[in-house]
């Protein structure tokens, strides 16, 4: 199979969605780049498949402008859009063998049957599963299904990949192989995938760049990396990994900036901002001090509560002022433990806080 | 353990299962030594003499050479067949709009309309036959209004016409509910992703939703044709003789029990019933279509236009009518002095009803008492062969539970006939009445033909009990006996009452194995008694009465055994 030179970029221009009375998206607008593999991120029922779909076709027609290279498409009917999509169940036909299921695309477009052959054949190499051809998809493992529904979209040549929690239905090993088959496949191809997970590991991992929702609106846009460093709100910090958060009052006094939680807590911190506020920490910037603390630290002190053994992490939960901080250490042969109720500080760097609004 | 009571009292003790003295070994060998007695030997008896030269006993297919070279029986066993493939026909196009329209949009009274739907199964048909007459007939209400408004007619009921209608009307359900449950079996993704790939419309129905549903309607059509071909009420009642049950029964009847064509046609029974139920089984052999899964999305429902929904509901409402027709003739034929050659009856009493209660009294408690230890037979039966299947490993267990469903393949005019030919010549223990008189025999007829549905029922049940459960109580420290009586049975009563409800429900009403095994009219049951009675002018009245009163008998079954299966699932927290 030829790698796609007439890839698309998409454009989501203000759309909006209700279901009945309930509003299910709001106000989304994405652009998406041709060759670009994006996530949608975000906790189950924010709207991500609603999104998906809309792309596709399917569902309520949503308000707003759907554009897929230059065409608009927010009108068209599914089977005229030429975007491919793998479901969540994979939704194989179990009536047809794996190469009917495969071939039934090409069918649709009326292509000659000796090329249906081929490029049949072609897509079953490039998802290594030729052997399996005359099989049923009951007779198939859950990868291998998975594969077939890859191997049966991209060969109708979409203009984009849409995949709705295409590993949701794996087991956890097969899940890490399959989201980097995914992704070479997805290189190889050259095809602008956009890809849905509630799972931020995958997300992080494959994802070009990103979209987090939240109740069907997007919150941020940006590479993995950058949306974890520099959230744009409450929501994204504390939906990215795990996160200190501390809600309160940007302040200033003697003309330096302070931050007063809710609970009291005064810190004297960098950021230039005043107002209402939330401080953002992550529990491994966050250190345990034993008198080492550096000249631009910010300085907790409380006492341990629980400790957690992760594996490669030791989690300690410590209440600072009625605030429950997670603080991670990493975990070593012999290292040494702090018990539970004992009295400690905890050190921050100033320049890995990060104040949010919500 | 050899001797003959010791023996008895075990197998009425089934339930609370001596197994730890006996093992469900002995248990499964008495099962099967009973069935083979009462379901095989019978079977193979009538076989076996469809083969046999009748004076001498060698063996021939002369029986079969005279049976085809006689007109009648060959234009019997065209007929048989027409019949048979044009209640599917019929039966399909009733069942098909009902099916679609109400899983595949979104249709206010969907639920309903499936619940009417499956009504007719509450009526046998031969009870609704006569009545269908008074509608339907040449001098029935339609006909005679039509050749006043239109000056036409149409033979509806005109001999086969007449158990072609009967027996769609009445058999359709099994089409409705299969199609229904495969077409709503298939999760919205398997049509969204056709869509996707380019496919719309027809094309789409075609390749998918057509292919997805066809094991379901193809199970549920073949059971039509099998019910249909092995029926043996609807055409007597219809005088309609020239078929092959009616044959089977009118050679026996009249002619003995020593003539041949009896057992042949017995056969040829048997053969298109076992082959309506390869086909059934080819159809949904491999193809557990059901698509509905984790992550799916339901099922793709669609909203009708103002217009698509007029027309919908106009087509439902004139398949309910045509559906509801044969109860409600009824109705009207219970209730009614005089009802003939005009489209209601002239004027309405109860005096009927109050005439069975006078006369027809034994039929009703010999239905009572021969259905109740039909369903008590079957359950005990059920609860031990799914016991016996599902939890041990005897050798041959799974033998047993097709020995069990076996008896669906067997039409009740062969069991009649063949309990005629093998009892006949045996006696009640201490009495000189032939066994084959006995009432007895009827109600192991009755048990014999039920079966099936209440071994499914107790399977069903058996399967939600979650060994665990079990295991749990005898790490606990109860034995496998008690386990059984304390954990198993109280799980298991709520499907086990659902099987003995259906299997008495249905038993209450069965005729074709009835009908031959009947020897005096005060050991009938009412299928007989409303049989009797349609047969004169003057005895349709009550005998829609009596009708009634069987549609009330199953109707309240039916109606107890889905509140029991639904309450039983809610404990279970599934509903
Ligand atoms: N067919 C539907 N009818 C009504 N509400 C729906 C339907 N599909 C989804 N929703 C609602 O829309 C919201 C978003 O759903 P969805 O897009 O499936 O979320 P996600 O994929 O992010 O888990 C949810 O609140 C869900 O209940
Ligand atoms: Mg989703």
């Amino acid at each position: 199979m030829s790698t796609q030179k007439n890839c698309k970029g998409i454009k989501i221009e203000n759309v909006g969605l209700k279901f009945g009375k309930t509003e299910v998206l709001k106000g989304v607008n994405l652009e998406i780049q041709p060759g670009e593999f994006f996530a949608f991120l975000g906790p189950s029922g924010s709207g991500k498949s609603t999104l998906l779909r809309a792309i596709a076709g399917f569902g309520p027609t949503p308000s707003g402008n759907i554009l897929i290279g230059d065409q608009e498409v927010t009108h068209l009917p599914p089977w005229k859009r030429n975007v491919g999509m793998v479901f969540q169940s994979y939704a194989l036909w179990p009536h047809m063998t794996v190469r009917k299921n495969i071939a039934f695309g090409l069918e649709e477009r009326k292509i000659p049957k000796d090329q249906v052959q081929q490029r049949v054949d072609e897509a079953l190499e490039l998802v290594d599963l030729l052997p399996l051809a005359e099989r049923r998809p009951s007779e198939l493992s859950g990868g291998q299904q998975q594969r077939i529904a890859l191997a049966r979209t991209v060969v109708v040549e979409p203009q984009v990949l849409l995949l709705d929690e295409p590993l949701s239905n794996l087991d956890a090993n097969l899940r890490v192989q399959m989201r980097r088959d995914i992704l070479s496949l997805q290189r190889k191809l050259g095809l602008t995938t956009i890809f849905v997970t509630h799972d931020q590991e995958e997300a992080n991992t494959t994802a070009d760049r990103m979209a987090v929702l939240s109740e069907g609106v997007i919150q941020q846009i940006g590479k993995p990396m950058d949306l974890y460093d520099s959230p744009n709100n409450r929501f994204v910090a504390a939906f990215l990994g795990s996160a200190n958060i501390l809600d309160g009052e940007i302040k200033i006094s003697d003309s330096k900036p302070v931050f007063i939680s809710n609970q009291g807590l005064e810190l004297s911190i960098q950021h230039q901002a005043t107002g209402n506020g939330s401080l953002v920490f992550r529990p491994q910037n966050t250190r345990i001090l034993h008198n080492d603390a550096n000249q631009n630290d910010m300085i907790l002190n409380g006492k341990v509560i629980y400790r957690e053994f992760l594996g490669s992490l030791v989690r300690y939960g410590v209440d600072v002022k009625g605030h429950l901080m997670a603080v991670d250490e990493l975990h070593s042969i012999g290292g040494k433990h702090i018990d539970e109720g004992a009295e400690i500080s905890l050190g921050v760097a100033m320049d890995q806080t990060v104040i949010v609004y919500s | 353990m050899t001797s003959n009571s010791t023996t008895r009292k075990s197998f009425l003790r089934l339930p609370d299962f001596s197994a730890t003295q006996w093992g469900p070994g002995t248990v499964a060998t008495l099962i099967a030594i009973f069935l083979l007695v009462v379901l095989i030997l019978p079977v193979a008896k009538v076989i076996f003499v469809a083969f046999q030269e009748p004076s001498t006993g060698a063996f021939t297919i002369n029986n079969f050479i005279d049976f085809f070279n006689a007109s009648l029986f060959r234009e019997s066993f065209i007929n048989s067949f027409y019949v048979s493939a044009m209640s599917v026909v019929f039966a399909t196009l009733i069942a098909l709009p009902l099916a679609y329209f109400t899983t595949r949009f979104n249709f206010a009274g969907a639920t309903l309309i499936q619940t009417f739907g499956i009504i007719p199964l509450i009526m046998p048909p031969f009870v609704g036959a006569v009545a269908m007459q008074l509608f339907f007939g040449e001098n029935g209400s339609v006909n005679l209004l039509m050749d006043e408004w239109f000056g036409f007619t149409i033979p509806f009921m005109e001999g086969l016409n007449g158990v072609i209608l009967v027996q769609s009307v009445h058999f359709f359900p099994f089409i409705l509910i299969n199609l229904s449950a495969s077409l709503q079996n298939i999760d919205r993704s398997m049509e969204e992703s056709a869509l996707n790939l380019g496919s719309s419309g027809m094309r789409l129905f075609r390749r998918i939703v057509f292919p997805l549903s066809m094991p379901g309607y193809v199970a549920g059509a073949s059971l039509v044709f099998l019910k249909v071909f092995d029926d043996l009420g609807t055409p007597l009642l219809l005088n309609v003789n020239n078929m092959l049950a009616p044959q089977a029964y009118l050679r026996i009847s009249s002619v003995g029990i020593s003539d041949p064509i009896g057992y042949v046609i017995s056969v040829i029974l048997v053969a298109f019933s076992l082959f309506s139920l390869w086909v059934s089984f080819l159809a949904l052999k491999n193809k557990d279509y059901a698509t509905t899964q984790k992550g799916g999305g339901g099922l793709l429902k669609r909203d009708l236009k103002k217009w698509e929904k007029v027309s919908c509901y106009s087509v439902i409402l004139l398949i309910l009518c045509f559906v509801m027709a044969p109860h409600a003739a009824l109705f009207l034929l219970s209730i009614a002095t005089v009802w003939s050659f005009s489209p209601l009856p002239d004027a309405y009493t109860l005096s009927h009803y109050t005439e069975v209660f006078d006369t027809a009294g034994d039929f009703i408690s010999n239905t009572l008492l021969y259905a109740g230890l039909a369903g008590l037979i079957d359950v005990l039966l059920g609860t031990a062969i799914a016991y016996i299947v599902w939890r041990t490993g005897i050798w041959g267990r799974k033998a047993l539970d097709f020995l069990a469903m076996g008896a669906v393949a067997i039409p009740g005019v062969v069991l009649g006939i063949g309990y005629l030919r093998m009892f006949y010549h045996m006696e009640v223990p201490f009495s000189d009445i032939p066994l084959a008189s006995f009432w007895g025999i009827i109600v192991i007829a009755l048990a014999v033909r039920r079966l099936p549905y209440a071994l499914r029922a107790c399977m069903a049940a058996l399967a939600q009990v979650a060994v665990s459960l079990e295991e749990a109580a005898e790490s606990l420290g109860a034995t496998k006996t008690r386990t059984i009586r304390k954990i198993v049975i109280p799980l298991m009563s709520g499907g086990i009452l659902a099987g003995f409800v259906t299997s008495f429900a249905t038993a209450a009403v069965e005729l074709s194995a009835t009908i031959m095994l009947v020897s005096s009219e005060a050991d009938a049951p009412l299928a007989y008694g409303i049989y009797v009675f349609m047969q004169s002018a003057a005895g349709r009245g009550p005998g829609a009465a009596l009708g009634i009163i069987a549609v009330l008998i199953v109707g309240v079954g039916t109606y107890l055994s889905h509140r029991v299966i639904e309450r039983s699932k809610r404990h279970r927290g599934e509903s």
